[in-house]
């Protein structure tokens, strides 16, 4: 009986992984299909010989290395401000002492119910009269903040020893001093968390990119790969290949910093 | 003494303006003047002209929001999206627990492999995963129709046959999202003190009943958190059907945040977009106030 159970959970398990992975398992090997190969029955689960000629169409006639590079550049410069920002402002929310402090961050906390769509249309507008639509700040500019952030901060933070900050006031250190060279450093591994949250959600993210983006020049990855989509529907080797090339580079982060990204999850999911 | 004092005193206000000043000020220009010049707008009639001349702007009081409500077409989307979350979120949060105690098994060796298996979907961009399963529903070519082939399940055209379309986006979205709650899941699992089960073995409770009777209430706070994030985000559905269907077949998938999309973005009909998205903050509100009832009324 005891056999038996154990047998059967395994390989429930197992075939959860299996049926899991089976997309990604398929992606991967069709996007080295030749062209109409992925189209058949019985869908065939690995190639018959490897094809690299959808990759090579897709970093030559498609510009698919201009879309890696606006998203590169779109992900990491939206990471390097969200952390100065949201740092500097979850260490004030964690030890600063002023009027008002803990009302002001329950509102900002209560304030995340508002579903971040009701803002595209003003903000949209705004970034036109700016003059940013179809630059990278129109990307990087609105999220350079955020209420999760300096939440995500602000928790770790609370658990440094106040008598650190107090030792080195006493000592004459400068408000900057302390959150440069004492907060920051023991904050590094929710820093990395948190880099870790804002690289992957604006890397993957969509709808703010299709709207702010109208220039195929600045298009990120899933804007160009929606496109993509659209205009070559029938060839799905040749999608494969990019929707691998869109994952790939989160996916490795992911696999690099998994640690830290499964902590946020839980720093994230245990509110007051 | 000193120590003391200097604890007790306030930060200086140009230290609180330092520290404070760039975030808030982002969040305020990015967040808050948008949230209100949003619902200003959504009594306007903004519209594409008026979008090149400001004067064409007028005040237009509720029209936008009685429209609404005699909009066909809102009325698909919001049911749809209601499909959506009240099918998709539970289900979702059922494959999470069920994962959940699966990988808990003392049975399972190798769980951190598992549940990096399980985890992957949810790192992966939605644009890319939806292109992929597009082609595995191909009614045809697809993986699904063949896999389900060998349990005696006929061709689906899953993306085509409007009864279908939105189960095939559920399953999409489960598979996805599972492994994220699921990793709250087990936290949560792992705080249940051992005792409990080793008591009702004791007595004699099958696994079944000490399922029901330990493990969904020791859970049950984590589980209000994760059907709150869960519906919240569920009630937000674009990317999904916007490359899987473009909204069809039908209209069979258009939800609130794609029609949104569609009046605001294509049609530039801002006003009226603007108070569609109030309705989904609206929603949202009394979704999140009806759920915080039910685990209320449940605790009593």
């Amino acid at each position: 009986m005891y056999k038996i159970k154990k047998i059967i959970i395994i390989t429930i398990a197992l075939v959860v992984a299996v049926l899991t992975f089976l997309p990604f398992l398929w992606m991967i090997s069709a996007s080295f299909m030749a062209t109409g190969e992925a189209n058949k029955f019985p869908p065939s689960l690995f190639p018959n010989k490897i094809d690299f000629s959808h990759y090579q169409i897709l970093f030559s006639r498609l510009n698919l290395t201009r879309y890696l590079i606006n998203s590169i550049i779109i992900s990491l410069g939206a990471t390097f401000f969200s952390l100065s920002l949201n740092s500097m402002g979850g260490y004030a929310f964690a030890k600063f002492r002023f009027q008002n402090k803990n009302k002001l961050f329950k509102f900002l906390l209560s304030s995340m119910i508002i579903p971040g769509q009701v803002t595209m249309l003003p903000v949209f507008l705004l970034l036109k009269n700016l003059g940013l639509i179809n630059t990278y700040w129109a990307i990087i500019v609105p999220g350079m903040a955020s209420i999760f952030g300096i939440f995500l901060i602000r928790q770790y933070a609370l658990s440094i020893p106040d008598s650190l900050i107090e030792a080195a006031k006493m000592d004459g250190a400068t408000e900057f001093q302390i959150y440069y060279k004492i907060i920051l450093p023991l904050c590094k591994p929710i820093l990395v968390t948190l880099g870790l949250f804002t690289f992957m959600g604006t890397w993957n993210d969509f709808l703010w990119p299709l709207i702010v983006m109208t220039d195929a020049n600045m298009y990120t990855l899933p804007v160009a790969l929606a496109n993509l989509s659209s205009e070559h529907v029938q060839d799905t080797e040749l999608l494969m290949a990019g929707s691998l090339i869109t994952i790939l580079p989160v996916l490795i982060v992911f696999l690099a910093l998994q640690k830290y990204y499964i902590k946020g999850i839980m720093l994230g999911s245990v509110k007051e | 003494m000193v120590i003391k004092e200097k604890m007790n005193s306030k930060t200086k206000l140009s230290s609180i303006l330092f520290f404070l000043s760039p975030a808030l000020t982002v969040i305020v220009i990015f967040f808050f003047l948008p949230v209100i010049v949003a619902f200003i707008m959504s009594f306007t009639d903004f519209d594409i002209y008026a979008l090149g001349n400001f004067s064409y702007l007028r005040f237009i009081g509720l029209k936008n929001y009685s429209t609404i409500l005699r909009d066909e077409l809102f009325w698909t989307a919001l049911r749809n999206t209601f499909y959506f979350v009240i099918v998709g979120g539970p289900l979702s949060v059922a494959a999470s627990l069920a994962a959940a105690v699966l990988l808990n098994s003392k049975f399972i060796k190798f769980k951190g492999i598992f549940r990096l298996i399980y985890f992957l979907p949810v790192v992966t961009t939605h644009v890319a995963v939806s292109i992929v399963w597009r082609y595995i529903y191909h009614p045809r070519f697809g993986l699904m129709n063949y896999i389900l082939g060998f349990v005696g399940i006929g061709p689906i055209d899953w993306l085509g046959d409007p009864n279908w379309s939105m189960p095939a986006i559920i399953l999409l979205v489960v598979w996805k999202n599972f492994g994220y709650n699921m990793v709250i899941f087990i936290a949560g699992l792992q705080n249940i003190p051992e005792e409990l089960y080793e008591a009702a073995s004791i007595e004699g409770a099958s696994a079944w009943q000490q399922f029901k009777h330990i493990t969904i209430p020791q859970l049950a706070p984590t589980t209000l958190f994760i059907s709150l994030i869960t519906m919240i985000g569920y009630f937000q559905l674009f990317a999904e059907p916007y490359v899987m269907t473009q909204g069809g077949p039908l209209n069979s998938t258009l939800s609130i945040v794609l029609y949104m999309y569609q009046e605001g973005f294509r049609w530039w009909n801002i006003g009226y977009s603007t108070a569609l998205a109030f309705m989904l903050f609206l929603i949202i509100l009394i979704g999140t106030t009806i759920q915080f009832k039910l685990q209320k009324e449940k605790n009593v």
